[in-house]
């Protein structure tokens, strides 16, 4: 018997920490601020080898069934702690020379984490929706964070009032699902819905309601409306936090709402998922053409892979479930290696958002150039990187559930994205310089991320560890 | 009809009109006043389900603070509500087409399940009243819940002093704490002179 | 006493009537009491500053009080220029209806109150913090610049306190494990020694500040800031809407003397249990009731007026300062402190 507080060690560590930080950065000059920094990275360390060390081979509920403790959770929980510490070594230079290196920017850091863990191990509506909400206050306030920066204001008033009213929505969902079943917890509404019983009317509003907050924050069309203008006006760093782990802990709160609670309902949310997943890869792919900022560039991919993770989540059986998580880990993998490339050319008043800034990077570095070059591959879905595996798992699972149609389209949406990720390309290879600034950056950022892109590579030839994993932690979890 | 069901259709008569004047009142601070009223009735059906704590909290959260806050604000924004509104007016065609679509459908699918009498009768008031009630509860089985929503009021402290505060180097701060170790000798010099005498 | 046959005269209406009967007891002493206040203010005041007060309107000046009410009702209201009409009216009742109302459950002697509810200090805790209404509505529909920046000031300084007042009773209601302020008093059984004022000394100086900031008092009264603002947020009222406010205020002031009497001190008990066994002819003139509690709230009384004739008014900043940095970290702390302590061997001292 193992102690009750266990399967939120990591939570409880990480708040500790989170505090401690707080009160420590206060008294420190600006001139230590790197102790908060290291005491941070310490902190994700230690979460990520306490959420290894108490891995459990069977799901383990805590707090009366709030929480749950499974291989899924465990191995999503490592991935966020390994993604925002990646993001912290991306960032620190970024941040630095814009003024936003601060204490709070780490704290707040630190609990949007403490959000998506509680998120991920969330076995119940009112701790997944708490979740939520703690993950997307503190983006919210961390997009606003460069004061001086009109877009930023502006793509954090968006991003608030627009999340607000998803949550809302959520919540509006989530009480008509409790009013129907009258519980709030995943498994004993999935068994409610198995046995027929509640009110099946009722249940498919909350269903509609429930959907919509979820392609609110997943940012699929038509709910996508926030995606581009957060992604744009955000500080690169805040940019990198928002594209990559909370995308972990959105696949866990699809997965518990849909997957696991609403289980029963699956033909009607299939057929709404079909919907948002077919308009996010058209739209997405085919909008992102007409961009020149590679911010917004990137955030109509984000839309667009969106789409492609739903394509898997929509077969709704053990390949797809896998498929679109698999799809998500490279997802995560490969934005943080593109913001990271993005942040590494920018310095003291220059963005490099744009895709001119790239002219020419292979006669300036033509490692960092490469590295990016993998990087659009993976987007692209270009063989032998990991984007290509990604794509080939989810489309493979949809085709194995019968939408061949659906399929189709997917291949077609994403041959029309691998025109504007290749331009990238061609800019960076097939034009001359005009800026020749030699690129810095401190050695623990370069080393990481050469890792990163190097990694986009080894996986996308070595597939099979990773997606091995991924429907081990399922079929533990229960998604058999 | 009952004297409880007279109060409930009383309060609720006065908390739709009320919410509606919310939404179409021109002038905000009317607004607010509004809402606080709808808050009071919404307070007041609370009561009657005998859920006293939740009726109260909302007097006390709602009312007493959030909305006084929001009053303050509200009356010191000098907005031209009437160019706002002139743009709301070109939406208001696709606004009520969706609305009304949306309330139609709602009340084709439910009406026909949820117009019946209720039967449900009111659960019997927990031992020592709902305030002891909810405090066991939410202490106890769902106490990590609670905690992540302090975590979360947390944040938003967090976030609000560093969206806002910005040190000023011009303002000039008063520390209670030197002011009380002044000594005399700080800021005086008594000199000792001998007394000049005037010649003559 | 039997009451059966007048309740049957009156029928179905006689709940209601037997309502405001006790209503109207509790409503009348008060708003004496508010009367009586004003003169002893003017008198003490005076005493302290040499002086010797009002001596004119009857004898020792005792009809002061009515002679200034009626001064008040045949005044002539005027409503400024471009005033929000019915809020400017609106808002003196607003300030005064939460101060009535919160007079309900509070416990006058051992079942003598109004409304014995559960959640009692909850209640009080609601309708002191609506009242801020008034004076911000006052303020705002006054169309004045003055009584704007009063209001401004107030309402801001009303809510802050309110967080330490509230955790104040946090510390209260931890000891006594009870919302209900009969219950509370009754916790505090056994002479002075077992009154919380003891155990949650801080609290209770923090409360009683905070009573006198949420009453807009001095030192705290930089809403009305004579000398800045003129009168701050009653500035444009006269007559009669501006005796309800005055009314408002010191029935505020006497219910926060009712509270701090029945929360820290021990409400209607004696200090020394043994004046209950001292009886003569079946009845302890010393024991237990009412004469205890108005003896306890006639000094805290005194102390607000004695603050006010002693100490010069706050700068606005440094009354925030006072209320984020000071009472609230020391509330917390204590409440931290006592719920240790708890768990100690010690936890009798806390109960």
């Amino acid at each position: 018997m193992t102690h009750a507080l266990l399967p939120v060690l990591p939570e409880a560590v990480l708040l500790a920490a989170a505090c401690t930080v707080l009160l420590l950065d206060l008294f420190l000059p600006p001139s230590r601020r790197h102790w908060s920094f290291w005491l941070t990275q310490a902190t994700l360390l230690a979460c990520a080898a306490i959420t290894v060390a108490t891995a459990e081979l069977q799901p383990l509920h805590a707090f009366g069934g709030l929480v749950v403790d499974d291989m899924l959770s465990d191995f999503l929980k490592l991935l966020s702690c390994v993604a925002v510490s990646t993001m912290l070594f991306y960032s620190r230079g970024y941040l630095a020379v814009r003024g936003l290196f601060r204490g709070e920017v780490l704290v707040l850091t630190m609990l949007a984490l403490l959000g998506m863990m509680v998120m991920i191990s969330a076995a119940s509506f009112l701790t997944l929706y708490l979740g939520l909400e703690l993950l997307a206050l503190c983006l919210y306030s961390m997009v606003a964070m460069h004061r001086t920066s009109n877009a930023a204001s502006e793509a954090a008033m968006k991003y608030f009032v627009l999340g607000a009213l998803a949550s809302g929505m959520l919540l509006y969902g989530m009480s008509m699902v409790y009013g129907a079943t009258g519980s709030l917890d995943i498994h004993r509404i999935a068994r409610v819905i198995h046995a027929g019983q509640g009110n099946g009317t009722v249940l498919l509003f909350g269903l509609v309601f429930v959907v919509s907050g979820i392609a609110f924050k997943l940012g699929a069309v038509p709910y996508h409306m926030w995606v581009p203008d957060v992604y744009h006006g955000a500080p690169t760093a805040v940019t990198l936090l928002i594209g990559t782990a909370p995308k972990l802990a959105a696949f866990a709160l699809t997965l518990r709402l849909l997957g696991v609670a609403l289980a029963g309902l699956e033909f009607d949310w299939q057929g709404m998922l079909i919907v948002l997943s077919l308009l996010s890869m058209v739209l997405g792919n085919v909008t992102a053409i007409a961009q020149t900022n590679i911010k917004r560039m990137l955030a109509y991919s984000t839309i667009a892979n969106m789409g492609f993770m739903l394509l898997g989540f929509l077969a709704a059986n053990l390949a797809g479930y896998s498929a679109a998580m698999f799809y998500v880990v490279a997802y995560v993998l490969t934005s943080l290696a593109s913001f990271g490339v993005v942040m590494l050319l920018a310095r003291e008043g220059f963005e490099a958002d744009r895709i001119e800034d790239f002219r020419g990077l292979n006669q300036r570095s033509p490692w960092w150039a490469f590295i990016m070059l993998l990087v659009m591959f993976s987007l692209a879905g270009v063989p032998p990187t990991l984007g290509f595996y990604a794509k080939f798992a989810v489309i493979e699972a949809a085709v194995g559930a019968g939408f061949i149609w659906l399929a189709v389209a997917a291949v077609l949406a994403s041959l029309v994205g691998a025109f504007y990720y290749l331009r990238v390309v061609k800019v960076m290879y097939f034009e001359d310089a005009v800026d020749t600034t030699p690129i810095v950056a401190r050695g623990d950022n370069r080393a990481l991320l050469s890792a990163n892109g190097l990694a986009l590579l080894l996986f996308g030839i070595l597939p099979q560890p990773l997606m091995g994993l991924c429907v081990v932690a399922l079929a533990q979890s229960g998604f058999l | 009809m009952s004297f409880p069901t007279f109060l409930f259709y009383a309060f609720a008569a006065i908390l739709v009109f009320a919410a509606l004047r919310v939404v179409t009142t021109r002038n905000p601070v009317h607004a607010a006043l509004w809402l606080v009223l709808a808050f009071f009735t919404a307070a007041a059906h609370w009561l009657m389900l005998r859920a006293e704590f939740l009726a109260i909290a909302l007097v006390l959260v709602y009312v007493g603070a959030v909305m006084v806050l929001f009053l303050f604000v509200v009356m010191m924004l000098d907005v031209n509500f009437d160019s706002l509104r002139a743009q709301f007016r070109n939406y208001v065609p696709v606004a009520a087409t969706v609305g009304v679509l949306v309330l139609v459908e709602m009340a084709l699918v439910l009406l026909g399940s949820y117009l019946k009498p209720g039967s449900a009768a009111l659960p019997a008031p927990a031992a020592g009243g709902n305030t002891r009630a909810l405090g066991l509860l939410l202490y106890t089985d769902y106490v990590y819940a609670f905690e992540i929503a302090a975590v979360v009021l947390l944040v938003a402290i967090i976030a609000a002093i560093a969206l806002t505060h910005r040190r000023r180097r011009e303002t000039r701060y008063q520390d209670p704490g030197k002011q009380v170790k002044v000594r005399a000798k700080d800021r005086l010099r008594v000199l000792g002179m001998p007394a000049e005498k005037r010649d003559g | 006493m039997n009451l059966a046959p007048v309740a049957g005269f009156f029928g179905p209406a006689w709940p209601v009537l037997w309502t405001l009967a006790k209503i109207l007891v509790i409503a009348v002493p008060v708003i004496l009491g508010v009367a009586y206040m004003t003169y002893a203010e003017r008198k003490v005041i005076g005493w302290m500053q040499v002086r010797i007060g009002p001596n004119r309107v009857g004898p020792l000046g005792l009809l002061q009080p009515f002679a200034d009410v009626f001064k008040l009702i045949f005044k002539e209201i005027v409503v400024p220029t471009g005033a929000n009409r019915y809020l400017f009216f609106i808002a003196p009742m607003l300030a005064l209806g939460p101060a009535l109302a919160a007079w309900a459950v509070v416990p006058f002697a051992e079942g003598l109150v109004l409304a014995d509810i559960n959640a009692g200090l909850l209640y009080i805790l609601a309708m002191t913090s609506i009242g801020v209404y008034g004076i911000i509505l006052a303020g705002w529909a006054s169309n004045s610049k003055y009584a704007f920046l009063g209001c401004l000031r107030s309402a801001a300084q009303i809510v802050s306190y309110e967080i330490a007042m509230g955790f104040a009773l946090v510390g209260v209601l931890m000891c006594a494990s009870s919302l209900n302020l009969s219950d509370i008093v009754r916790g505090q059984e056994g002479g002075l020694a077992n009154w919380y004022f003891i155990p949650l000394f801080p609290l209770f100086i923090v409360y009683f500040i905070s009573g006198v900031a949420e009453t807009n008092r001095h030192p705290f009264d930089v809403a009305e800031g004579e000398s800045e603002i003129v009168a701050g947020f009653h500035v444009e009222y006269s007559g009669v809407t501006f005796a309800l406010f005055f009314l408002a205020e010191y029935m505020n002031m006497i219910l926060i003397a009712a509270l701090t009497a029945i929360m820290f001190l021990g409400g209607w008990l004696a200090p020394w249990p043994l004046l209950n066994s001292d009886t003569v002819l079946g009845f302890a003139p010393f024991g237990d009731g009412l004469p205890w509690l108005l003896g306890k709230m006639a000094f805290v009384l005194l102390v607000f007026l004695w603050i006010r004739a002693t100490f010069p008014r706050y700068r606005y900043d440094q009354i925030m300062r006072l209320g984020w940095k000071v009472f609230i970290p020391v509330t917390l702390v204590w409440i931290v402190f006592v719920g240790a302590m708890m768990q100690t061997r010690f936890a009798p001292l806390f109960h």
